[in-house]
């Protein structure tokens, strides 16, 4: 069979995936015609493309897609006819492609209102990576922007110019924000968070024409009169389904557009297909990926044959955040429905409004607006669509949390087939199935499912589902140390820090069995360092360290150690640079510069580290703790100091930061960089915690990792002073000390955090459990204690005492052999072991 | 028959840390315990080559007292030298015991 799709944006690559998933053989040739430069990508998060992401981190196309056999990607060419009778597509690139069957999946246009002066220039739509692309650069050139449009994309837009650092209006021509999902006082609480952030809001403006200005580019003129100046517009006002290639070739279309599909999604003609915002179903097009989806994967199951596969309507909640504001919109959200009876809830000081429309006879629920906390949004879901018998008091849904009073729901009450995540289309029953399949973490079910992995919204009741399934089927949820502890590294933290025990014999005492191991020593060992900041090779703590930390240096494969001194930030003085360079010809070491702007000494002899380090503490040189899990280096690129683009300093944050933070033992060790503008050269968006610089001051990123499983950093925070920066750095360090897992890096904990970066965001940023000061003091606390471990040990004779090979002779250890290799040694091969023990 | 030879005094080892000791020309890692009973085993790691077992963390999984290897963490018991991982594999032990203040090894 020969298939053609038109269009390749998320729905259209979704039917695809579908279509994979459910061919048998590749019996099918599948032609997918994409007008744009590149595959399908992520169009809800586009925004993101401002705050760091880049476009390959927007794709959605799995890798090798599009490499199947019988699957064809033609990029850059646009269909540009539909010949039914022939039965073939005509391509802008001069294509005939014949079809059996041929799906449209050609999206939507921008609306753009039809104005005097709408074609000027630095007018622009939202749509594509390259309306982005044009309206970065356009605002490059700009102070002021606006958006025409307060709907939900038009906030999105308007929060992206914000982002270009312009100053930023909403013009909307109905009395309120977000018409379709807000009701007037949802819709002004909105309004007042959003001016709060700077954004001007005008509302009830109907845009009359748009001429030059005279301080700006442009002047928007209004009806009623008034005038707005501005350098560029975006217009957000809606969108238009795009039915021309289905109108052009006679298909059915709506009186206001769309290709009118049946329940099978197919269109007047019975082998085209049409899926997500082009097409009408029901007198309906459906703007929202979720549903889209559902469509192809209806069309895609047609196509495979199976028959009874039917498009039903869709369900349009939506729960998003608007520059850092909640707001969610379920269901019947204006209460329509006859009878209809409203609960509402408003908190004017902390920016809080809630509804509930539930059914006249007070049995369910039938819809809910949400503004300044969505908390609630997925068990409130969860209640309307299935639907679920409300709680003796429905207010309680809404109101916060009285003592006694139960919240939410039962996630054991939803029924298999309960929508949990809409986005993907996975199901309470999909779910159970994984997790009976072996998905015992919430990292692993995102990744066999897909569910909460496109909006995120559904990610704390996926959570809630696994836990109370594993609990049913009588799994250890535990996450025991080992097995001399009972406890999670979490839970030993607590009770160490709360019953201040300073030894392991303590806490093994009290809360633990046997001798303990090489798991729990060291991370108890950890947590003692980052609860009391005592020296780790003090005699109580010196047996539970690992051998990197008992030697303050890096075991290698043949029993020598390497040393990496501390390099602030990447900056040395060539006075320091010339003595590492001694110091390494002294003691005949390999040398070598490390991936985090250091310089690693290897090939020493557990006895020649002493010697070493009195050569380098001699010289200024602090321990670098490459040995331990802890910070390691702070890379920086050299900021505006040198660079032309740079906007901060990014040398002296980075330093500063690395001398904040070093020494500080933490579950797994942490990397940091610095960038002084968002060409991003010290790469900080793959780090723990990245800053990368913007005009007003810095955006912090954290959880990136590179490694065996790289993960982009999430923006925690924008625009940061120098002083804030610190305080959230402080923060969220030990916030991820205190309750991150054993030898768990910050990019798993954050994908295992209940919340994920919203609850983060919350704790860090707006001290939501009230904490902030508390891990303030206690990072202080570390920073004021911090001492050069390698100081204090080569002055200590005690600590010296343990470095030699033999407790009974000073011989070395004959079993280190060295060769040469590109003029420095290497450690010698077990062969060449042989063969130099069999010479000596 | 190999004898007893005094390596070195109590105090030199760490309670729950090992030392090596040079026997003729061999290297043996000696443990103590808190309990103050004292082990020996070879020094050399089967699986990294290295002469660094000495340098492990002691302790006990299951009741059986143990060293881990400070290179790829495999376990090797303290009396008898089995690697709790990989049943084809074990290192020698040598009898050791105190005398006063002075640790014996036999080899």
């Amino acid at each position: 069979m020969k298939l053609v799709v038109i269009g390749n944006g998320m729905v259209g690559q979704r039917f695809l995936e579908q279509l994979v998933a459910r061919a048998n053989g590749g019996s099918t040739q599948v032609t997918v015609l994409c007008e744009e430069p590149r595959p399908a990508y992520d169009r809800v998060q586009l925004t993101s493309f401002f705050s760091g992401k880049s476009a390959a981190d927007l794709n959605v196309v799995p890798a090798g897609f599009f490499e199947q056999p019988g699957m064809t990607l033609r990029l850059d060419d646009k269909a540009v006819a539909i010949d039914r009778e022939r039965k073939l597509v005509r391509s802008a690139g001069g294509a005939e492609l014949p079809y059996d069957k041929l799906v449209l999946a050609t999206g939507s246009n921008p609306f753009v209102p039809p104005l005097p002066g709408k074609d000027r220039p630095d007018c622009f739509v939202y749509r594509t990576i390259e309306d982005l692309e044009a309206i970065r650069a356009a605002a490059a050139r700009a102070r002021v922007g606006t958006v025409v449009g307060g709907g939900l994309l038009g906030l999105e837009a308007a929060k992206a110019l914000k982002d270009l650092g312009l100053e930023t209006h909403v013009v909307e021509f109905a009395p309120r924000l977000m018409t379709v999902q807000l009701d007037d006082s949802g819709g002004r609480l909105l309004r007042r968070k959003i001016e709060a952030l700077g954004v001007t809001v005008h509302a009830s403006k109907n845009t009359k024409e748009i001429a030059g200005g005279a301080e700006r580019r442009h002047k928007m003129v209004f009806v009623d009169g008034t005038a707005l100046e501005t350098d560029l517009i975006v217009f957000s006002a809606g969108i238009r389904p795009r039915d021309d290639l289905a109108r052009a070739a006679g298909l059915a279309v709506g009186e206001r557009g769309g290709i009118v599909v049946d329940n099978h999604c197919r269109t007047s003609d019975l082998d085209i297909y049409a899926v997500g915002e082009c097409a009408l179903w029901n007198g309906r097009i459906y703007g929202l990926v979720a549903p889209g989806y559902q469509m192809a994967e209806v069309a895609a199951r047609h196509v495979a044959g199976e028959g009874d596969a039917q498009f039903l309507g869709a369900d349009m909640s939506t729960k998003l955040k608007l520059m850092g504001v909640d707001v969610a919109s379920i269901g019947d959200a204006h209460g329509a429905t006859l009878n209809a009876l409203n609960y509402i809830y408003t908190d004017e000081s902390a920016g809080v409004y809630k509804k509930l429309v539930i059914s006249g006879d007070r049995k369910y629920l039938l819809g809910a607006i949400l503004v300044g906390d969505a908390d609630e949004y997925g068990s409130l879901l969860q209640m309307a669509l299935n639907p679920l018998p409300l709680p003796e008091h429905p207010e309680d849904l809404i109101l916060p949390a009285r003592e006694g009073a139960k919240k939410g729901l039962g996630v054991d009450l939803l029924p298999a087939s309960a929508a949990i995540c809409t986005c993907n289309g996975v199901s309470k029953g999909g779910i159970c199935d994984a997790i009976a399949a072996g998905c015992a973490s919430l990292g692993a079910l995102k990744k066999a499912t897909k569910a909460s992995t496109t909006c995120g919204g559904c990610g704390p009741l996926v959570k809630q589902i696994l836990d109370c399934e594993l609990k049913k089927r009588g799994v250890d949820v535990k996450n025991h140390l080992c097995e001399h502890f009972d406890y999670s590294r979490q839970e030993l933290f607590h009770l160490i820090r709360v019953g201040k025990l300073m030894s392991f014999d303590a806490v093994i005492a009290q809360h633990g069995r046997g001798r303990g191991c090489d798991i729990c020593k060291p991370a108890l060992a950890s947590i003692f360092a980052s609860c009391w900041n005592e020296m780790i090779l003090k005699p109580r703590h010196a047996p539970l360290q690992d051998t990197n930390d008992h030697f303050l240096a890096n075991l290698q494969k043949n029993g020598t150690y390497s040393i990496i001194p501390r390099v602030p930030g990447g900056e040395i003085a060539p006075e320091k640079l010339i003595v590492l360079g001694e110091v390494a010809r002294k003691y005949g070491l390999y040398t070598k510069i490390t991936g985090a702007q250091r310089i690693d000494l290897l090939g020493a002899r557990v006895e020649q580290l002493p010697l070493i380090w009195k050569d380098l503490v001699d010289a200024g040189f602090e321990s670098g703790h490459a040995y331990g899990k802890a910070l390691r280096t702070v890379k920086s690129c050299v900021g505006n100091t040198w660079c032309r683009y740079g906007v901060q300093d990014s040398v002296a944050m980075a330093i500063g930061i690395e001398n904040r933070y070093r020494g500080i033992r933490s579950p797994h060790k942490m990397k940091v960089a610095v960038s002084g503008c968002t060409r991003e050269c010290a790469e900080a968006q793959g780090k723990d915690v990245g800053v990368i610089a913007t005009e007003k001051g810095w955006n912090l990123y954290v959880c990136g990792n590179g490694g065996v499983k790289p993960r982009h950093a999430d923006l925690l925070a924008t625009d940061l002073d120098d002083r804030t920066l610190i305080r959230f750095i402080d923060r969220f360090l030990m916030f991820y000390i205190r309750t991150g897992d054993r030898l768990q890096r910050t990019a798993t904990w954050l994908e295992n955090l209940e919340g994920g970066i919203d609850y983060a965001r919350k704790v860090v940023c707006e001290d939501s459990l009230g904490i902030g000061a508390e891990l303030e003091a206690d990072m202080q606390k570390l920073v004021d204690t911090y001492e050069c471990e390698w100081k204090k040990a080569i002055d200590d004779p005690e600590i010296m005492k343990r470095f030699r090979h033999f407790v009974n002779s000073d011989r070395p250890d004959a079993n280190v052999v060295f060769v040469t290799e590109r003029g420095q040694i290497r450690p010698a091969r077990p062969e060449e072991r042989e063969e130099a023990a069999a010479t000596t | 028959m190999s004898e007893w030879v005094a390596v070195c005094r109590l105090q030199d080892i760490v309670p729950n840390t090992g030392v090596c000791a040079l026997v003729g020309e061999r290297q043996i890692a000696v443990f103590r315990l808190d309990d103050d009973s004292v082990y020996a085993l070879d020094n050399r790691d089967p699986f990294s080559g290295a002469s660094v077992l000495a340098r492990g963390i002691v302790g006990d999984l299951k009741g059986e007292r143990v060293v881990a290897s400070p290179v790829y963490k495999q376990h090797f018991s303290l009396s008898t030298g089995q690697c709790l991982e990989d049943p084809g594999v074990r290192v020698a032990v040598f009898p050791a015991h105190i005398d006063g203040d002075t640790v014996l090894v036999q080899a």
